[in-house]
């Protein structure tokens, strides 16, 4: 059982390292990309507001599979290729955990009392500074617990870049099946990396809950 | 809360807003156009490529794929809605000899991703001779993980029908299994229904990681189509076929998990106790694959 990972030492490490990377990268810029989506739903351009829809409603009814299948077999055909498949699994991922950023800091700027923008804007800040300076600081408090549900998931679905050539965790146990080793073994130990990975945000999860609670 | 984030627009406003409008049209214009462009320019919309629609084997091949998912998405969601019921009654049990498996099971199936549940199954038949197919993997997996969701989302439906409901139900003498059987269950289960819909729409998406396991459904068959040599490798129209069948799909759960949510939203205020919404305390519980 443990021959199976000292054995293959460099090959869990490198697995578990690009799975780190890729979930550092998406996680990042799916934040930044989800919040910029939120700002469009809630902005007073009609336009915006309809594609921030437009892209949740699709996205979130589009399988993560589909989106890697696509950029990474589809993609190439109208050439438009990305440097490597890494990066092609960085964009999907990216593209789909948005969608689900967007949802949760829309609801997180639901959930400021009225009160907060109205001040803002009584003491003449535009749209913009109201977002930026006054709700979205206090949205982002009370919305650290459902993100990190999200990011969570995200660091779940890197596994699905395994099946595009990325050669993160979920690629080890094809390597193993060449290499005759034990597959449940493999599997266990996989396992495991992934909970100590997760366990840390599960406690932040709970620490940020705690926290709003009180406050 | 969107409208008081900005005040109600006077003429300059208005005027800036229509620019910005249009600004933000001519550049979405502007980006669907160049795809369009690089579609055309890369020959996707060349007859070759779409022909193969026409013929009913092509179609009949793709209506397999389909049926393979509703196959297992819909064998999956049984058993998921089953494994959720018989969890969530063990995490609020009374022994702990009975809660504390239950809890570890739930967080345990949780937290490991799916693809690994599946290849938990896909491997081990194949070391173990078990004799599952990549259908089973699919369906096990898919059970395993959306019903530990499930149970936590039932946990937490029962949770938030208010205290008093329980407290009246004991003091009336009832015992707990009929107070759950009885009064929090139908009460739990409507505010509950969005949340669970929205989870067999997760289920029925993550369906298409069969495709890595070699499970012949929808995405799978995409992927062969897409391969053809003598259509020109027509990957960009069958991805563009099936992704409108996914959202199809996806979409109309979707719109009956919306319906679900306004109905009961519309019952409590006639009722005029607002109980507190277990739907979304229970989509908060855990984030969609």
């Amino acid at each position: 059982m443990l021959s199976v990972l000292t054995d293959n030492w460099e090959l869990f490490v490198d697995g578990f390292w690009t799975t780190l990377r890729l979930f550092v990268i998406a996680a990042v810029l799916s934040l930044a990309l989800g919040t910029l989506l939120a700002g469009f739903r809630v902005s007073p351009v009609p336009a915006m507001r309809a594609i921030g829809t437009g892209y949740v409603n699709v996205v979130r009814n589009t399988p993560l599979t589909l989106v890697f299948a696509f950029l990474v077999f589809g993609a190439p055909k109208m050439q438009i290729s990305l440097p490597t498949f890494f990066w092609s699994a960085v964009v999907a991922l990216t593209l789909y955990t948005s969608a689900f950023v967007c949802e949760i800091v829309r609801s997180g700027i639901n959930t400021i009392s009225p009160g907060q923008a109205e001040a803002a804007r009584s003491v003449g800040m535009t749209f913009i500074q109201v977002l930026g300076i006054v709700v979205l600081p206090q949205a982002f408090r009370a919305i650290v617990p459902p993100l990190t549900s999200v990011m969570i998931a995200l660091l779940k679905n890197t596994t699905i870049a395994a099946g595009f050539s990325v050669a993160e965790a979920g690629a080890i146990p094809a390597v193993m099946a060449e290499r005759g080793q034990n597959q449940m073994a493999t599997l266990v130990w996989i396992t495991i990396g992934f909970l100590i990975l997760i366990i840390p945000l599960v406690f932040l999860q709970r620490w940020a809950e705690r926290r709003t609670a009180v406050a | 809360m969107s409208a008081v984030l900005y005040d109600v627009p006077g003429p300059r406003a208005k005027a800036r807003n229509r620019i910005l409008n249009v600004v933000v049209i001519v550049g979405l214009l502007a980006v669907v156009g160049w795809v369009v462009y690089r579609l055309n320019e890369s020959g996707q919309f060349a007859e070759r490529r779409w022909i193969q629609f026409t013929y009913s084997s092509i179609q009949q091949e793709l209506w397999g794929g389909l049926l393979n998912t509703l196959k297992a998405a819909g064998l999956a969601a049984v058993l998921a809605l089953l494994f959720g019921a018989v969890f969530a009654a063990a995490r609020i049990s009374d022994h702990w000899w009975f809660r504390a498996p239950a809890t570890f099971v739930v967080e345990l199936f949780r937290a490991i991703p799916l693809l690994i549940l599946m290849f938990f199954f896909y491997y081990g038949s194949l070391q173990f001779d078990l004799g599952l197919t990549p259908f089973w993997a699919v369906v096990f997996g898919l059970t395993l993980y959306n019903g530990s969701v499930l149970a936590e989302v039932f946990r937490a439906g029962i949770a938030a029908v208010p205290k008093g409901q329980r407290e009246a139900a004991y003091a009336t003498g009832l015992r707990k299994n009929q107070v759950v059987r009885l009064i929090l269950l139908p009460q739990a289960i409507t505010s509950m229904l969005p949340a669970i819909v929205s989870q067999l729409v997760v289920l029925l998406k993550d369906t298409a990681l069969g495709f890595i396991i070699t499970y012949a459904e929808l995405l799978y068959v995409a992927k062969q189509m897409g391969g053809r040599l003598q259509y020109g490798f027509p990957y960009i129209p069958t991805y563009i076929v099936v992704a409108i069948i996914y959202i199809g799909l996806c979409s109309l759960l979707s719109v009956v998990a919306r319906y679900l949510e306004g109905r009961s939203r519309r019952q409590r205020r006639t009722r005029g106790t607002p109980p507190p919404s277990a739907a979304e305390a229970a989509t908060s519980v855990e984030a969609p694959l």
